[in-house]
């Protein structure tokens, strides 16, 4: 390099120290959806009563515009649910900050379809967790992958081209990778794949739906294999470790150069980390985006040098970075050590070892549906219950019965009855 | 030139849009203007409204370039406005190449 004979900070260095504004932020516009999907990040279900209004969401838009802030990842919950979601979007991609949304579909309707294909700076996303509804629907709930498929065909329709089939990686579809490919290819989308946290209510789950480690290579070399077409939200960095740097930006960017808004205006470091430990301030209540993004103290810690910790001295500490904070945190292990699904089986080793009786991090607010069938806890024992205590001595008095002498009966007669 | 730009893979689309021209240094070329300049302490990050890619120029004197082209009629009278040295100017060639690949400079009419 003739320009610079020192050696120049790669951009790396660049965004580990921070930027002005956020490369691009995520911003769930609420928590209400139409479904519950058990590895929710946001742990997503009821609306919160606090919910920006739509002025609110309208200021933030023009903040991020002053910063120059060129597109939001929209989600929730479900964020189409929302009465004024067309209009803040609109207002958005307007005020150039392009959107691309994620949804499960419920409402991309022929109509819906049609306004994303006309606007042109909005970029859909359709949740898809496996490539049969028997795979999808285990997670999502029943009919969500109908739902899906559904808007996936409005979409079409419309001429809307690229739009994304966006799928969390769990180990009952990685072996639908090449499934997955040809669902987009069928569509004319692009197939997004990313990474399972154990966040939201995911933490419940985590356990029995991450891929095995067999599986994380599977991956790497599907990836490495087909990766050219295939975005992956650099979720998969991690994975480097195991041989060639895998395309795209390589880095943790919570707090950095991305961060979260969620529909309360709270300010996180990243989609994956919404937990009072990594809540950087409020929009409404601590003086605007801006000012949390360039003033908040976590902030600040965050863009301070990283020590590396238990990893400093891996080989591999360059290409992965130790991993993903929120993937550590909401497994109980140290932040500043390996990722629990480190490549080395690092990780795993210090899973094992958790004390049995750790409590792991909960999300600090969760807008589950209270209702339907209770989702599954961790460490949930059988409840041991009595069923049948024998046949009742006589049967149940009516609440309607009139007579006086209802349930009433004489000394002696029920020995007299039971002979 | 490695190093003076990187082309982000997060954001782009399947297909590259790409106009398939090839940049002649002798002729004027412009910033798409769908693409805006976001100023950085390493250089600048360019994103591209239609195709939603982003490009980070990672060297100050090649967002000059890029924001400047406009202004003269040939890239090769740009290098010299901007007093960018003969055996530097292939490199920056190279990078606006790749921009021209992805769209975010376009042939310039307005000195034809």
């Amino acid at each position: 390099m003739t320009l610079a004979p020192e050696r120049r900070p790669s951009l790396i260095d660049h965004f580990e120290r921070g930027l002005d504004s956020p490369i691009c932020l995520t911003w769930e516009l609420t928590y209400a959806c139409n479904l519950s999907c058990s590895h929710c990040l946001s742990a997503s279900g009821r609306r919160d009563p606090n919910e920006l209004s739509t002025e609110q969401c309208k200021e933030i838009i023009d903040e991020l515009q002053r910063m120059q802030v060129f597109y939001v990842n929209i989600g929730g919950g479900e964020p189409t649910v929302r009465s004024d979601f067309w209009e803040i979007v609109e207002y958005a991609t307007s005020h150039d900050v392009g959107v691309k949304f994620s949804t499960n579909g419920v409402r991309i309707t022929p109509e819906a379809a049609q306004r994303i294909a006309d606007n042109g700076y909005i970029d859909v996303q359709i949740s898809l967790d496996g490539a049969t509804a028997e795979v999808n629907d285990a997670l999502r709930g029943k009919g969500s992958f109908d739902l899906a498929v559904r808007a996936m065909q409005n979409l079409k329709d419309a001429g809307v081209e690229g739009f994304k089939i966006s799928v969390v990686m769990t180990r009952h579809n990685i072996p639908q990778l090449d499934e997955f490919k040809a669902l987009a290819d069928e569509y004319g989308a692009t197939l997004r794949i990313t990474r399972l946290r154990p966040s939201g209510r995911a933490v419940d789950v985590w356990d029995d739906i991450h891929p095995r480690p067999e599986q994380q290579r599977e991956l790497y070399d599907w990836l490495v294999a087909h990766g050219e077409g295939v975005l992956t939200g650099d979720s998969f960095f991690h994975l480097s470790a195991y041989g060639q740097t895998l395309p795209g930006l390589n880095l943790c960017g919570a707090g950095r150069v991305v961060c979260l808004i969620d529909p309360v205006g709270d300010v996180y470091a990243c989609p994956f980390a919404i937990h009072d430990e990594f809540k950087a301030g409020n929009t409404v209540t601590d003086g605007g985006f801006a000012a949390v993004w360039r003033g908040a103290e976590l902030f600040t810690e965050l863009r301070e040098p990283q020590t590396g910790g238990a990893c400093a001295g891996c080989q591999f500490m360059d290409t992965c970075r130790g991993g993903c904070m929120a993937a550590k945190f909401f497994t109980g292990l140290p932040l500043d050590g390996p990722d629990p699904e480190c490549v080395r089986g690092l990780g795993e080793e210090l899973l094992q070892g958790r004390e049995a009786d750790l409590e792991f991090p909960r999300p600090s607010v969760d807008r589950s549906h209270r209702t339907s069938p209770p989702r599954p806890r961790a460490k949930s024992r059988p409840v041991p219950v009595s069923i049948g205590m024998g046949a009742p001595a006589r049967p149940p008095v009516s609440a309607c019965e009139i007579d006086p002498l209802a349930g009433f009966v004489p000394p002696g007669a029920a020995t007299a009855s039971s002979s | 030139m490695r190093g003076l730009l990187t082309l982000a893979t997060t954001t782009h689309r399947a297909v590259d849009p790409g106009s398939g021209l090839v940049l002649d240094p002798g002729t004027a070329w412009t910033l798409n203007p769908r693409v805006a300049v976001r100023p950085e302490p390493f250089g600048a990050l360019l994103y591209h409204f239609g195709t939603r890619r982003l490009s980070f120029l990672k060297d100050t004197r090649l967002v000059d370039l890029v924001t400047a082209l406009a202004d003269f009629p040939s890239v090769d009278a740009t290098f010299a406005a901007l007093g960018i040295a003969e055996d530097a100017r292939p490199g920056y060639v190279s990078a606006l190449q790749r921009l021209a690949d992805t769209d975010m400079l376009l042939p310039s009419t307005d000195h034809a």
